[in-house]
């Protein structure tokens, strides 16, 4: 998942999708490159089940699996918390440093 | 006392960069004393249960340091030099795991004095790729477990950075299947 959001034009067109579901031809609209290579790209996306892609409408609009984010998320918390912690124990030898200073 | 700011953590979508921010009820003089004294830095940098050792710790433009992180018998190694240090300001340095010597972070600690005894400490870190960035933001300990979930064959290969939670990847990596000469 992470390999398939290393690429800054997949990344973008996840940051669009967030927006909602578009069209292959609504997403390669801003880039310079092919609808094909924005295939190639959204093909990445699906093996990774980040997007998924209807299969009745003829057009076939890209959709983003927000859970995926939802997971990415919690990460991303979870190491805030580690940085938190390890700031608390800076908070301590800070906390000792002044005791030091004022004996 | 006032109320202690929990540490704010933002990650960029335009270049691979972490940027941590945090208040300190202490001054930036002590602030910045903590990071530049190793027997005052090796106290709070690592995780609870790894014990730090610092070999070298020269914080002043052009020096150089080196810590080891021992857990489970193993020993993680890292290093980087020290590219301008000033005074109760700035501390700009760079960041390497051993066992991925090619894989270097550029580190810039921020202290601005909030007056009354203060300080607000903003440390980035710019990472080689955003690979490497996610793999720093903690995802990595969970590759497995995410390929499993999403049916997905995923191989970390970028270790780096972000102080101390670099260790808990070196350790995670190793038990995922990189090649023990990795680390």
């Amino acid at each position: 998942m992470f390999a398939a959001l290393a690429d800054p034009t997949r990344r973008d067109i996840v940051t669009r999708l967030s927006d909602g579901d578009a069209t292959v031809t609504e997403l390669a609209e801003p880039y310079e490159m092919s609808i094909q290579a924005v295939s190639k790209h959204l093909k990445v996306l699906e093996s990774a089940r980040i997007v998924t892609r209807s299969r009745e409408a003829q057009a076939r609009p890209v959709h983003l699996e927000a859970e995926v984010f939802d997971i990415m998320d919690a990460f991303v918390e979870r190491h805030r918390k580690r940085v938190e912690r390890r700031y608390r124990r800076l908070d301590a030898v800070l906390s000792d440093m002044t005791e030091t200073n004022e004996e | 006392m006032p109320e202690v700011k929990e540490a704010q953590i933002v990650l960029h979508d335009d270049v691979p960069m972490v940027t941590i921010t945090r208040e300190f009820d202490a001054p930036p003089e002590s602030v910045f004393r903590a990071h530049t004294d190793p027997e005052l830095f090796a106290q709070w940098i690592g995780p609870e249960y790894l014990a730090n050792t610092i070999d070298r710790w020269e914080c002043r433009d052009g020096g150089e340091w080196r810590y080891v992180s021992r857990h489970d018998g193993e020993e993680y190694w890292f290093r980087g030099c020290f590219h301008e240090v000033r005074p109760s300001e700035v501390i700009v340095q760079t960041f390497a795991f051993e066992g991925f010597p090619d894989s270097v972070s550029l580190e810039r600690l921020e202290l601005t004095d909030l007056g009354n005894g203060r300080t607000r400490l903003t440390a980035t870190s710019l990472v080689d790729s955003f690979e490497s960035r996610d793999v720093v933001t903690g995802q990595a300990e969970h590759y497995a477990n995410l390929a499993d979930q999403f049916g997905l064959r995923v191989t970390p290969h970028h270790v780096s950075i972000c102080c101390g939670d670099r260790r808990e990847f070196a350790r995670s990596t190793t038990s995922s299947g990189l090649p023990a000469n990795a680390v």
